[in-house]
């Protein structure tokens, strides 16, 4: 199979269902002739025109309003938002308004929009560009949260988003924008709420989330040279959760640890460990472990920054103590 | 008489008297609405808060008789007005203010939320200047899909603090989409005179965008049908974005709780507006004037209006609410399965 990079496979989604659909445009900065910073989008305006890949004013909330209006009567807008950080100047659009129009309508009104925008850190780009705050939407009813781990995903996820009848953010990993992988040409769509097992294991699951499936599957390979045999579960999306696919891991492995680059307090991490234990506590030998960002703003410096985020090692050492049955903190 | 068959006025002719009847059987739909709302609350029977329309009536009419269903407009939490005059039935209104099942968002919205969109309202909004984005967004979908429909974005003098505001003039201006912003300014930001908050004049937000600004008299229904069918017409023309600011004024409080107001707006002042400037009892006047209905005829179209109401508002209590099994449904949208299949 041909390999190619998320950034290409994110564009060729846009591109397909720009052509399958009309009613689809792309609002942003600098989304047009630039293609955005990262290049995501470029070639998109040769095809479609500015019509339909339309630069906007840095004006955030103006813009995902916008796409919140367009979206109730009629179009569907995919809306590029920069970096993930600026979601905070969108919450009141995403959150008062596109999420709650169905709801508050009794079911009549409906809001098909997409929110791209990306998460990371490691990218030595300060505290307000590097964030991944995608525990802020999966908070609120109404909104999905897509979090693609490949360009496998992040094609078939965003065909599906954009498709779905409801107001959809996908958040990608924007260290990942180079990585190669294996996509089909033919067209595929990846179901919301259908999380995928990246690696079959029987001592620990490790649920790793968008960039965190990554190193779940390099703390495995270091475990497997130990003997401890870790299945990988990616989620894919966050909402919907596929709770029934991590659960018969977990009622199978009887460990797990939960993966995600959002802070760890209050967290993605502590959601999915909670159902956990709330749906397979007499199956579980160990203490559901949460493994997030640390709980400070991301720090520039390279040597600072890199202690933040989980790496393969870090999981690797707690998959181990956790299997050899430390860390269960007996009263 | 109910506007339920009500035929839409064509925006490039004149009114004629069945239309000007209309809107001035509008104009008390409102009014009388809000009297029952406002009992309604009072009494204990409804919940919540309301924020009535009373006294800017010849706003919303105005503008509205220059629309057909298929314009839109986005409204504000004092939006019973704006959904009345859009050609909302009384029945299922009451029955959003109650909470119960056959409202028009069967009762999850309430009085805030209030939306119709089989009459091209996209819903009231209690987040104070939260649906200008949503009316831009609305206007820049006729244009991308080439549909002829204009949208009116209705706020408030107290939105216009509001960044959203300026944010969605620019781009609203940058591509000449078919929106009208249409500030109702009331005199008062909540419980706040609007001087103390508003620095500068308000037309001149928009002017600064290039928006071609007018500032007219809100309680006069014809003069703002006059201007806005003009305005709708250019719209409509690919001559948009305008914004029009109606000097008018609220009767009750900022909400129905607000009764002792003293403090931000005197008595004196409220009594001038409602003896010296009401819109309908001005727009009645012109009607007789005109001979276009005797007072007689006019008082009967009062009475049956009245009667409307009551016969609507006990309908409503009377009127079952949501199953409660309805609380965790309409949160998403279903989508077709078929669509998300490959070669769909």
């Amino acid at each position: 199979m041909r390999e190619i990079t998320l950034s290409q496979a994110v564009n060729e989604a846009l591109a397909e269902e720009m052509r399958r659909d009309p009613t689809t445009f792309i609002l942003g900065e600098d989304v047009a002739e630039a293609g955005t910073p990262f290049k995501v989008l470029s070639g998109l305006v040769e095809e479609f025109g500015t019509e339909r890949v339309i630069d906007t004013p840095i004006s955030e909330p103006g813009f995902v309003g916008l796409a919140v209006g367009a979206a109730l009567t009629g179009a569907r807008p995919i809306v590029d938002l920069m970096f993930g950080d600026f979601i905070y100047l969108v919450m009141d659009q995403l959150c008062n308004q596109a999420a709650k129009q169905q709801y508050m309508s009794g079911g009549k009104l409906s809001v098909p929009m997409v929110l791209r925008t990306n998460l990371g850190a490691t990218r030595r780009s300060g505290a307000q560009h590097s964030q991944s705050l995608q525990v802020l939407v999966a908070h609120i009813p109404g909104l999905k949260v897509a979090l693609p781990s490949s360009a496998y995903e992040a094609k078939g996820l965003m065909k599906t988003a954009i498709r779905d009848n409801n107001p959809v953010v996908i958040i990608e990993d924007k260290l990942m924008y180079q990585d190669k992988a294996p996509v089909p040409e033919e067209e595929y769509l990846i179901p919301f709420g259908e999380a995928n097992i990246k690696r079959e294991g029987s001592d620990i699951t490790l649920i790793g989330t968008s960039s965190m499936v990554q190193v779940a599957e390099e703390a495995a390979r270091i475990l497997e040279a130990e003997g401890i045999s870790a299945e990988v579960i990616d989620p894919r999306t966050i909402v919907p959760l596929d709770e029934d696919t991590l659960l018969k891991s977990v009622r199978k492995t009887s460990r797990a640890i939960v993966i995600d680059e959002g802070h760890q307090n209050y967290g993605i991490t502590g959601e999915i460990a909670s159902r956990l234990n709330e749906k397979a506590f007499y199956y579980l030998d160990a203490p559901v472990l949460r493994m997030g960002a640390m709980d400070v703003p991301v720090p520039f410096s390279p040597v600072l920054e890199d202690l933040t985020v989980p790496t393969p090692e870090r999981v690797a050492e707690n998959a181990r103590r956790l299997c050899a049955g430390e860390m269960i903190h007996a009263a | 008489m109910t506007s339920k068959t009500k035929t839409k006025t064509k925006t490039n002719t004149s009114p004629n008297k069945h239309d000007y009847l209309r809107m001035y059987t509008q104009m008390v739909r409102i009014r009388t609405f809000e009297d029952n709302a406002n009992q309604l609350y009072l009494a204990g029977k409804m919940q919540g808060l309301t924020h009535m329309y009373s006294g800017e009536e010849a706003v919303a009419v105005g503008i509205c008789e220059a629309l057909n269903d298929n314009d839109r407009i986005t409204s504000t939490h004092r939006g019973h007005g704006h959904c009345v005059a859009k050609g909302a039935n009384y029945k299922e209104m009451f029955c959003e203010l109650l909470g119960k099942q056959e409202g028009y968002c069967r009762g999850k919205g309430g009085s805030m939320h209030i939306a119709d969109q089989s009459h091209g309202n996209l819903g009231a909004n209690a987040i104070v200047g939260g649906s200008m984005g949503i009316a831009t967004g609305s206007a820049l979908r006729a244009k991308l899909l080439g549909q002829d429909d204009v949208t009116v974005c209705f706020f408030g003098d107290g939105a216009t603090a509001q960044g959203l505001l300026y944010e969605v003039m620019n781009m609203a201006a940058l591509w000449n989409l078919p929106v009208i912003y249409a500030c109702e300014n009331n005199g008062y930001s909540e419980y706040t005179k609007t001087e103390e908050i508003a620095a500068g004049s308000i037309t001149a937000r928009a002017e600064a965008f290039g928006i071609e600004a007018f500032s007219i008299d809100g309680q006069d229904v014809l003069g703002v049908n006059e201007l806005s069918r003009k305005l709708v017409a250019r719209c409509r023309n690919g001559e948009g974005p305008f914004f029009v600011e109606l000097m008018t004024y609220r009767y009750h409080g900022h909400h129905v709780g607000d009764i002792n107001r003293e403090y931000y707006r005197s008595k004196k002042e409220e009594a001038d507006w409602k003896e010296n400037r009401d819109p309908i009892i001005r727009f009645r006047g012109w009607l007789v004037e005109q001979g276009i209905a005797t007072e007689e005829e006019i008082e009967a179209l009062n009475e049956q209006i009245k009667q409307d109401a009551k016969e609507a508002v006990a309908y409503a209590e009377a009127a079952a609410y949501p199953d409660v099994a309805e609380v965790d449904m309409h949160v998403y949208a279903e989508t077709d399965p078929a669509t998300l299949q490959a070669g769909n």
